[in-house]
C-alpha cells in the first residue's frame, strides 16, 4: 500500500448527517469481482438522475470541487453495511481523507486498510471546514496525518488523535497482514492450547 | 489480572482470543473461531491472497454460502441468473471455495440459506466463540453469548491468511431492560425502541451486553433480531448471555458436540456470563412495558415512532442537525409532519431476512394471515431465511395459510432487504418490511422502506396501511 504521510487538496463539503454505505456505493455495483472500477459510481443515487444524466444539485458536481482529494461530512459517516466497496470508490474517486465528527465503525476500519485516512474532529472543527468549503471555491486543507493536524492557510489547526498503530501504518504504508503472518508460530502455539469446537 | 476481578461476558471471551499477549494502547491479535463467507464481500478477498501467494490457513474454520445475489425462485430446476455481473460472483464464490478447500453451501444445497440465519440453524455458532463474516449483521450471532462482528473484505483476508485479526478493545456498553413486553410487541419493536434511543450512533465503539428479564424472556429466534440490529446503533457487536434456552436450542444440531460431550459443552458455556459487579463503560436503561409496535418513518433506523403516534415535525427536535435530518427524511419518504402512522398506506410487504426471516417470523406471520386476505393493490412476499426452514414451515403448513392470503412464498436468500438479487422496490413504492435498514434506496432507488416486525407486516399487507397489531383479530377457523 502506498504511503500516505500528507495530503493537501480541494476540499468537498457533503454537509448531511449518517451518510451511510448504501449511499457512497448503492448495492446494484457491489457484484464485481475486483477491487477496481467503483469510483466512477460513488454516491451514484445522488450523483445522477434517473435517466443517468449528472445532477446539478449534487455537490460533486459542481465545477468549484472537481479534483477535490479531501471529503468532509457530518456525522456517523459510513454508517451501515461493512462493503468495502465504499472506501474503494472514495479513494478511486480521488479522495485520500475524509473528515467527519465521528464514522461508522466498520468503514473507519475499512479506510485505514486501503491508506486513505477517515480523521475525527470536533464538531466545530467540521462546522469551520464545512463553512468555508461551501463559502470559498478551491478551498483547500491539509491533512497532516504523520503531525496528526488538520490546517488551512487562513490560520485554521485543529489536532486529531489516531491510534498509534493505525498512523503508522498510513504513513508507513505498512502490509497488516504481512505483520500478523510474523507471528505464526504464536498462533500455532495458540492453536494446539485451543482445539476447533465444530 | 486477579481471577477476582469481575469481569463482564465480552472481557471474558476476549481475553480468552488473545494470541500473544495484549499490550496497552496496541491493538490485539485475536483469534477467530467461525469464519462465515458469502459470495459478495469474499472475491476481493481471494485474489488479495492468490497475489501474495498465501493460503488459507485454517479451512476447515471457514464455512461459505451464497445468500445474497441469489433469486429467490424455484430451484428444482437449474435457476437462471440473467444478471452477467451476479452469476459471475456466484461462480467466482464455487471456484474459490473449490480451489481452497472449503466448504460451501450453495444455492441448491439443502442446508442453503442467509449466513446469519444458517450458522445457528447447524450449530456452528456456539457460546464464547469469535466469530466474524465480510457482513455487518454479523452481531447475529451474538445472541448465543459469542462475540460476533462485522468486517471489511481486507480483514476477511487477514483472517483468512491468519485466522487472526487486528483489533483495538472495543468499549462495553449494557442495555439493560426493564419491565416486560406487552403481547404483541416483539424483540423487533425492542431493539427498534433502543435504537431510537441510543441513536443510530450511539454505540459506536462499543460492543452492547442486552440484560435484564425481557431479554431472558425473549426466543432465542428474538434474541437473534435484537443482536442483529446492533449495528443500526452504531455497535459492531452484540450479545446475550447465554442460558438454558440458548442451550436447548443448539442441543442435536448438526454441528455441536452430540450426546455427554454436549453436556459437557454447556459447563463449559455458562461461564460466559458476566460477573456480577462487573463495570460496563456505558450502561443504558430501557423501560419494555412502554413499548408499543413501532414503525420508521425515516431513512435510517433511529427515526422511528410507535404505531399510535405520528409522523414528527422536523421542529420537535432540538438541534438543528437533527431537525434538517428530519426533513430531509421526511421528503425523501413523501410523508407530511404530524400524519398518522396508521394512516400511512403501502403498495409491498417484505417478511424475511436475517433479522426477521427465521421459523417463529414466519409462524407470527401466518397466526396474523390465516383466514385473511392481502389487500388488492398490495404485494406482499415471505422469504425463508433458510432452505431447512422454508422445509419446516411447509411441513408445518404455514406456506399454504400463507399462499391463500395472497402472499408470494419465495426461496431463501437476502433478497429485498438489499436488492442485489431481482426483488426490489421501483421508484415511489412504499413497503413494509421486516429487514434491518430503511437508508434511501436500499430496497430499490427511490423505494420507501419501513420497518416494522413480522406481525405488523403481515397486518399491514392485509390493511394495505398499518394497523396496531394489539387489536387484531384472529379469523375464526
Amino acid at each position: 500500500m502506498d504511503p500516505l504521510k500528507r495530503v493537501t487538496g480541494i476540499v468537498a463539503p457533503l454537509d448531511m448527517a449518517n451518510v451511510d454505505t448504501d449511499q457512497v456505493i448503492p448495492k446494484q455495483f457491489l457484484k464485481r469481482i475486483e477491487r477496481t472500477g467503483f469510483g466512477e459510481f460513488a454516491f451514484f443515487n445522488w450523483r445522477y438522475l434517473e435517466d443517468g444524466v449528472p445532477n446539478p444539485d449534487f455537490i460533486l458536481n459542481q465545477a468549484a470541487y472537481q479534483g477535490a482529494s479531501i471529503l468532509v461530512s457530518g456525522p456517523n459517516f459510513g454508517s451501515g453495511s461493512s462493503r468495502e466497496h465504499a472506501p474503494w470508490a472514495l479513494k478511486e474517486y480521488g479522495f485520500m481523507a475524509v473528515i467527519a465528527p465521528s464514522f461508522g465503525d466498520i468503514f473507519r476500519n475499512n479506510c485505514f486498510q486501503n491508506g486513505m485516512a477517515p480523521i475525527i474532529l470536533s464538531q466545530a472543527g467540521v462546522d469551520t471546514i464545512m463553512a468555508r468549503a461551501l463559502r470559498k471555491p478551491g478551498y483547500t486543507l491539509t491533512v497532516d496525518v504523520e503531525g496528526q493536524r488538520v490546517y488551512d492557510d487562513e490560520g485554521f489547526s485543529e489536532s486529531f488523535e489516531m491510534e498509534p498503530f493505525r498512523r503508522e501504518s498510513l504513513v508507513e504504508g505498512l502490509d497488516e497482514i504481512g505483520r500478523s503472518l510474523q507471528n505464526s508460530d504464536v498462533i500455532t502455539e495458540f492453536e494446539e492450547a485451543h482445539p476447533a469446537r465444530w | 489480572m486477579p481471577e477476582t476481578t469481575p469481569r463482564t461476558m465480552f472481557q471474558k471471551i476476549w481475553e480468552q482470543h488473545i494470541v500473544g499477549d495484549e499490550e496497552e494502547g496496541k491493538p490485539a491479535l485475536l483469534y477467530i473461531d467461525l469464519h462465515l463467507i458469502h459470495e459478495v464481500t469474499s472475491p476481493q478477498a481471494f485474489e488479495g491472497l492468490r497475489l501474495a501467494n498465501r493460503a488459507v490457513r485454517r479451512p476447515d474454520l471457514v464455512v461459505a454460502v451464497a445468500d445474497h445475489d441469489v433469486p429467490t425462485t424455484p430451484r428444482d430446476t437449474e435457476v437462471v441468473i440473467e444478471d452477467p455481473i451476479a452469476k459471475q460472483q456466484l461462480e467466482t464464490l464455487d471456484a474459490n471455495t473449490r480451489d481452497f478447500g472449503i466448504e460451501l453451501f450453495d444455492m441448491y444445497s439443502p442446508e442453503q440459506g442467509i449466513v446469519h440465519v444458517i450458522g445457528p440453524e447447524m450449530g456452528v455458532t456456539q457460546p464464547g466463540m469469535t466469530i466474524v463474516c465480510g457482513d455487518s449483521h454479523t452481531a447475529t450471532h451474538g445472541a448465543f453469548g459469542a462475540l460476533a462482528f462485522g468486517i471489511g473484505t481486507s480483514e476477511i483476508e487477514h483472517v483468512l491468511a491468519t485466522q487472526c485479526l487486528m483489533q483495538a478493545r472495543p468499549k462495553t456498553m449494557e442495555v439493560r431492560v426493564i419491565g416486560d413486553l406487552q403481547p404483541g410487541v416483539t424483540g423487533k419493536d425492542l431493539i427498534l425502541s433502543i435504537i431510537g434511543q441510543i441513536g443510530v450512533a450511539g454505540g459506536v465503539g462499543h460492543v452492547i451486553e442486552y440484560t435484564g428479564q425481557a431479554i431472558r424472556d425473549l426466543s432465542m429466534e428474538a434474541r437473534m433480531t435484537v443482536c442483529n440490529m446492533s449495528i443500526e446503533g452504531g455497535a459492531r457487536a452484540g450479545m446475550i448471555a447465554p442460558d438454558e434456552k440458548t442451550f436447548d436450542y443448539l442441543r442435536g444440531r448438526k454441528k455441536v458436540p452430540q450426546g455427554d460431550a454436549f453436556d459437557e459443552a454447556v459447563e463449559g458455556w455458562k461461564q460466559f456470563v458476566t460477573d456480577e459487579d462487573a463495570e460496563f463503560d456505558t450502561v443504558v436503561e430501557i423501560n419494555a412495558a412502554e413499548i408499543e409496535p413501532r414503525v420508521t418513518w425515516g431513512t435510517n433506523p433511529g427515526q422511528v415512532a410507535g404505531i399510535s403516534g405520528n409522523v414528527p415535525h422536523p421542529e420537535d427536535y432540538e438541534l438543528p442537525g437533527d431537525q434538517e435530518n428530519a426533513a430531509r427524511a421526511l421528503e425523501y419518504m413523501n410523508l407530511n409532519p404530524g400524519q398518522r402512522i396508521t394512516d400511512i398506506s403501502v403498495d409491498r410487504v417484505f417478511i424475511g431476512s436475517c433479522t426477521n426471516g427465521r421459523i417463529e417470523d414466519i409462524r407470527a406471520a401466518a397466526a396474523i394471515a390465516k383466514g385473511y386476505k392481502v389487500a388488492p393493490d398490495v404485494r406482499a412476499m415471505i422469504v425463508p431465511g433458510s432452505t431447512p426452514m422454508k422445509k419446516i414451515a411447509e411441513e408445518e403448513g404455514l406456506d399454504q395459510i400463507l399462499i391463500e392470503a395472497g402472499f408470494e412464498w419465495r426461496t431463501a436468500g437476502c433478497s429485498m432487504c438489499l436488492g442485489m438479487n431481482p426483488d426490489i422496490l421501483t421508484p415511489g413504492e412504499r413497503c413494509a418490511s421486516t429487514s434491518n435498514r430503511n437508508f434511501e434506496g436500499r430496497q430499490g432507488r427511490g423505494g420507501l422502506t419501513h420497518l416494522v416486525s413480522p406481525e405488523m407486516a403481515a397486518a399491514a399487507a392485509i390493511e394495505g396501511h398499518f394497523v396496531d397489531v394489539r387489536d387484531w383479530e384472529k379469523a375464526e377457523d
